[in-house]
């Protein structure tokens, strides 16, 4: 069985089932193209083969015929209008497509090598899974994608909600989904960013809307703040982790890497390059590199005790 | 003075010593010598450009695999594609050109040997000088680094805040210099065939070769300009601290995209239509039948060559351009289908009602028609705007212009490395040799880029280094990589077969096809002054006019 995860056949999104409607009549008018024309080719061969009974006499000369040059151009360009006719309807239908007012807009920006997902509508900011709700036809809420870049050219693509779109910068991007059904559908970048451009995953959890606003409920709460691990709290605070990570309702302000508020409500760390355990986490503080080499989180050389109680507030960031 | 008088003894044997030899050819402004090298130089970049594919097909052989680092998987595709068009592609191509054209046109020379001499040595150069990095291209790192920016190198990954060092300016630099030689071979490629043509051979009449140079050079000076001017713009970026690129400074990526596709479609048909040229010598030769329509063939070429100056976007249909722009370049890029489905049609015309003979060159041609037919439609699928918004950066693309450099492309040169050798050396290569080259290389190339298709369809990325198990990508990875070795191990064949049989290959003689160009009336190889005396020409087949008096072509032109 072909796995469906990133499949451009399954289709879980408007976009995504109006490109495979397309693809299956391209497929069908190249198909039979490919068909009559290899089986002429074919023909040709077996049929004007050179037979020993020849014998160095040669065939009849034929330089061409206007009439069959005549044929054989114009039934292309009939097939070229089919095929630039129905596929700009497409190309309209995706592009243009009106957005209601009550579509969830989220921006998302690549960075070197990971995705952030700020909603503005309901002030949250995370990284690397989007959250977005199933689409109801009967109260459309459709997910408008702002595509940002923090700095080289990224492409945001998940195979069964839509064609890819790059992120670019100095350049604002958009594109649309609105998925059918529940569930996780993955992809990664498509854009060639860098060293780690492999590494560079994306998952979509798709919520169903009572999930999505207790989702979005739990991310828009400040960090916990426990007392127990007030030990890796310092650590964090103090090995310049702050600069790029923002932890909100602490001093943890950086932008330059993911926001890690709720850590913990994460099913991986490094962009899809380990699942969120306690174990890779730590694998990951001690050395990025070990996961994700070239990725731009440095060492920060910290003891073993350290990185237990690092990891330890790691754990406390739900 | 005794040693004087030995040199002057070895000086007028017939075998000159290797220094003699090497100097002959170092200094050489004889087009069929020039062609040779340039030939001789891609084919040693090929083995190269080759071995980094399989760096990378070894890597991608199961998912999660550390065979190389991303590092230097990522070296390893921006120098295998880089090499390949650059230091395979335009070389071999024009060797092709320099050593046929003047033949085939009745002509000594091309029109500017030095010149000539000078283009191949740039291209030469730069070919070193791109491979130097690996020594010299030491950026913050140490060690010497290959650029690892892609071979479209694109903004702002090259701006130096994500290329430090000067590994990416070995690759602007090569870029850069071959493109100076390319521009130049090109003047030389025109001049020649609209000045240099033998008496009789009006335009109407040159073989379509010379034609199909016409066209390609034509669009070398187009299309190579833009890639020089914004390589020029790039080091201005990185060195004089212009702001083109550089989107940390408010420039454009996407006038880079725009500046390196208007040169990078255009170049698919510059390498493209010397194959075709090769495609409309050897299947008439082989079906026993003249070209069918001539003209229309012409015309294909040169309306291919005018429209593909405004496809150049459908590289772009995912930077976000607006539907107006995407429709419009989707409309060029089917319509390019046209005039390039007329040429198949022709070929198949040409083979129809024909004896077909099935020696090496042949099967070549054969197997190019079958596989750049699948090219073609996989080219259509990807100008469908919205199907190619899936399947653009992804396994699909890749297959896919492998279909036409691969299956096309270099199909075409081997077929013409069949047919023309014997002119060349004199000996036939090995039929048997031959056949199994073909038939490893038909297995391999099939193994290898059949399936990368699929691994498209089903999401996978190209460019990428590693990728993640359970997404139905292992199995086809796995069959991509044992397809690239037979590819190897058929490009192994074909080499032994170069080297024997211009030794052992059996003798050639003047026209061992029975062919009608004028390349076919010279001994075999053609002495150095090419023509001892010019010929003159009645029609598109001077040797089937001569073979044929009672019934000559010119009689129907």
């Amino acid at each position: 069985m072909i796995p469906e995860l990133t499949s451009i056949f399954a289709p879980a999104s408007t976009p995504a089932r109006s490109i495979v409607d397309l693809s299956f009549f391209v497929l069908t008018i190249t198909g039979i193209i490919f068909v009559v024309v290899a089986a002429l080719l074919v023909y040709a061969i077996v049929k004007f083969r050179g037979r020993a009974s020849d014998a160095g006499s040669e065939p009849p000369q034929v330089y061409g015929s206007t009439q069959i040059e005549l044929a054989w151009t114009v039934v292309p360009i009939l097939i070229v209008v089919i095929l630039v006719a129905a596929t700009a309807r497409v190309i309209h239908a995706i592009q243009d497509a009106p957005q209601p007012p009550s579509a969830l807009e989220v921006t998302v920006i690549g960075h070197q090598f990971w995705w952030e997902f700020r909603y503005p509508q309901l002030g949250i900011v995370t990284a690397n899974e989007l959250h977005v709700p199933v689409n109801d036809p009967a109260r459309p809420r459709p997910t408008v994608l702002t595509l940002l870049s923090a700095d080289t050219d990224h492409s945001f693509w998940i195979p069964q909600l839509a064609g890819k779109t790059d992120l670019i910068p100095n350049r604002i991007n958009r594109m649309w989904i609105d998925p059918d059904r529940a569930g996780v559908f993955v992809g990664q970048c498509a854009q060639y960013c860098g060293t780690q451009h492999a590494k560079m995953l994306l998952r979509v959890s798709v919520d169903s809307a009572e999930d999505f606003d207790a989702w979005s409920k739990s991310q828009q709460q400040a960090a916990a703040d426990s007392s127990a691990v007030v030990d890796g709290r310092r650590v964090f605070e103090t090995a310049a982790c702050i600069n790029c990570h923002t932890v909100r309702g602490t001093a943890a302000n950086g932008r330059f890497g993911p926001d890690l508020t709720h850590l913990m409500s994460r099913a991986t760390i490094a962009s899809g390059g380990a699942d969120n355990t306690p174990e890779s986490l730590r694998v990951w503080l001690r050395d990025p590199d070990a996961i994700k080499p070239g990725s731009l989180m440095p060492a920060m050389k910290l003891s073993d005790a350290e990185l237990d109680a690092l990891v330890r507030y790691m754990q406390s960031l739900r | 003075m005794a040693s004087d008088v030995m040199a002057m003894h070895g000086a007028q044997t017939d075998r000159p010593t290797w220094v003699e030899t090497l100097h002959a050819w170092v200094t050489t402004v004889d087009h069929k010598r020039i062609g040779l090298l340039y030939i001789l130089y891609a084919l040693l970049f090929l083995v190269i450009a080759g071995i980094e594919a399989l760096v990378m097909r070894i890597q991608l052989l199961s998912a999660h695999n550390d065979f190389v680092s991303p590092q230097v998987f990522n070296q390893m595709f921006t120098m295998h594609g880089t090499t390949m068009i650059f230091f395979v592609a335009m070389p071999i191509l024009f060797g092709f050109g320099n050593y046929l054209v003047p033949l085939m046109i009745g002509a000594r020379d091309m029109a500017f040997p030095r010149l000539n001499a000078f283009s191949f040595w740039l291209s030469a150069v730069s070919g070193f000088v791109l491979y130097f990095s690996f020594l010299g291209g030491s950026g913050l790192y140490g060690a010497g680094t290959a650029p690892d920016v892609g071979w479209w190198a694109y903004a702002p990954l090259t701006a130096r805040a994500f290329s430090p060092g000067s590994s990416s300016d070995y690759w602007t630099i090569a870029v850069l210099v071959s493109g100076f030689g390319s521009v130049a071979a090109a003047v030389n490629l025109i001049a020649t065939i609209v000045c240099m043509r033998c008496p009789g051979m009006t335009l109407g009449r040159m073989p379509l070769l010379a034609w199909l140079y016409l066209t390609m050079s034509l669009m070398v000076l187009i299309g190579l300009t833009p890639l020089s001017a914004a390589q020029l713009m790039l080091l201005a970026d990185r060195y004089l601290g212009a702001h083109f690129f550089d989107t940390q400074a408010g420039g454009s990526a996407t006038l880079w995209m725009h500046f390196f596709w208007i040169f990078g479609h255009p170049e698919v048909y510059i390498l493209i239509i010397p194959c075709f040229a090769f495609m409309s010598e050897i299947i008439p030769v082989f079906s026993r039948k003249p070209i069918f329509g001539y003209p229309v063939m012409v015309a294909a070429t040169v309306c291919i060559a005018f429209v593909s100056m405004s496809v150049w976007a459908h590289h772009m249909f995912t930077v976000g351009m607006n539907s107006y722009a995407n429709t419009f370049f989707m409309i060029t890029t089917m319509a390019v289908g046209v005039p390039t489905g007329i040429k198949i049609f022709n070929w198949l015309g040409t083979m129809w009602g024909g004896r077909i003979q099935f020696k090496t060159p042949m099967l070549f041609a054969i197997a190019f028609l079958f596989q750049f037919l699948i090219a073609g439609l996989t080219g259509i699928m990807m100008a469908a705007a919205p199907f190619d918004w899936q399947l653009s950066l992804s396994y699909f693309v890749v297959a896919h212009f492998h279909y036409v450099i691969v299956g096309g492309i270099l199909f075409a040169l081997f077929a013409a490395f069949y047919y023309w050798y014997p002119k060349v050396t004199g000996r036939m290569l090995s039929e048997r040799l031959g056949q199994l080259h073909f038939w490893l290389f038909v297995l391999g190339f099939h193994i290898t880029f059949d399936p990368m298709h699929f691994a498209g369809l089903l999401g996978m990325p190209r460019r990428i280094y590693t990728y993640e198990p359970g997404r139905g990508w292992d199995a086809i990875n796995l069959i991509v990589s044992i397809g690239a070795v037979i590819q190897a191990v058929a490009i192994l064949v074909f080499v032994v077969n170069l080297i024997l049989s211009y030794w052992k290959g059996a003798r050639a003689g003047k026209d061992p096809w029975d062919a009608w160009t004028l390349e076919w009336s010279v001994s075999s190889p053609p002495p150095a002054y090419n023509f001892a005396s010019i010929p003159t020409v009645a029609s598109r087949r001077p040797l089937w006019d001569v073979k044929h008096p009672d019934d000559p072509d010119s009689r129907y032109e």
